[in-house]
């Protein structure tokens, strides 16, 4: 990343214009053309430096239901239930972490009403419990993120 | 603490957040590209964007960073135990430090489970995110009644929030 990289990155987390030619905006502010706008922030995606570019929605908002949930597996029944997790389309992100709650996940369904029943279906089917931890309050999300 | 509800999202909506919630196209007029795809005009993408911008439908347009492929390969769920009715002023505290990217209150499990306040804080290392954590933990004081940070050594999935266009 060059010096011009990394002033699109600090510039454009903060937002992007909703305006019929918003690179063309957005590239004025930063001193370059459009094309070139363009062209580095599909670089920076092929690269994988930026994760994405658009909007980024608030999935509550969206009407949809949505928990951090944790499971403490034995290590000799880990694999088995991490495929029987994963196997749910409601389950977004897994992670092992190094605790004894060791498997950390994220659910998302069409409406919140589907929250607890899928939990349900993955201690049935799993046979171990699921803590549920919604988030109760949001102080922060997003990034102060200079590079 | 529930949330303040939104009226629901209407078709066109979903068609529109189908249609970016992968990414904005890259080309000249991205949001006559959304238009096309979700069946109105630009001027409609436009006004209905603005709208879900401004009552928090979208929290914001813009560049994400990847920061692990940009040297910060240190990320750590930092749990803490604080007092119910200290948990906003804090919460909000840590929410604010550059290095923290959420900040959340969640129920706890007792006795199991006693952290009612979670912070990802993100570093280059495990050793700076521990570094971290310690300002965090000088922050609260004799108000941190316990913490853990959870690194995570494997990730078993990702595919992301979608919703579907149904």
């Amino acid at each position: 990343m060059d010096a011009i990289d990394r002033a699109i990155v600090n510039r454009l987390q903060e937002g992007f214009p909703i305006a019929a030619h918003p690179y063309r905006e957005a590239a004025e502010a930063l001193g370059i053309s459009e094309e070139e706008l363009i062209r580095r922030l599909n670089r920076m995606l092929e690269r994988k430096q930026l994760s994405r570019f658009g909007p980024m929605y608030h999935a509550e908002r969206l009407g949809g239901g949505l928990s951090l949930c944790a499971m403490s597996i034995p290590a000799d029944d880990f694999e088995r239930v991490a495929e029987q997790v994963n196997a749910f389309p409601e389950v977004a992100h897994n992670y092992q972490r190094d605790h004894r709650l060791n498997m950390w996940f994220v659910l998302a369904t069409e409406t919140p009403e589907r929250i607890p029943r899928v939990l349900e279906e993955i201690e049935r089917i799993t046979g171990y419990q699921v803590y549920d931890m919604p988030k109760e309050q949001e102080f922060f999300v997003g990034l102060k993120f200079e590079v | 603490m529930p949330e303040t509800t939104n009226p629901p999202l209407d078709a066109l909506d979903r068609r529109i957040v189908v249609a970016t919630q992968a990414g904005l196209p890259l080309v000249p007029d991205p949001y006559g590209a959304v238009a096309r795809e979700a069946g109105c005009s630009r001027g409609e993408v436009m006004e209905r964007m603005r709208r879900m911008l401004s009552n928090g439908v979208i929290r914001r347009i813009g560049a994400v960073p990847n920061h692990y492929t940009l040297g910060f390969r240190g990320n750590g769920m930092s749990v803490w135990d604080v007092a119910d009715d200290r948990v906003e002023h804090y919460g909000r505290r840590i929410g604010e430090l550059e290095f923290v990217s959420h900040a959340y209150r969640r129920p706890r499990h007792l006795p199991e489970w006693p952290y009612n306040l979670f912070a990802m804080v993100h570093g280059r290392d495990r050793t700076e995110v521990m570094e971290k954590v310690a300002r965090i933990a000088a922050m609260l004081g004799e108000d941190d009644r316990g913490h853990e940070v959870l690194f995570s050594t494997r990730i078993l999935k990702k595919t992301g929030l979608r919703i579907g266009s149904g």
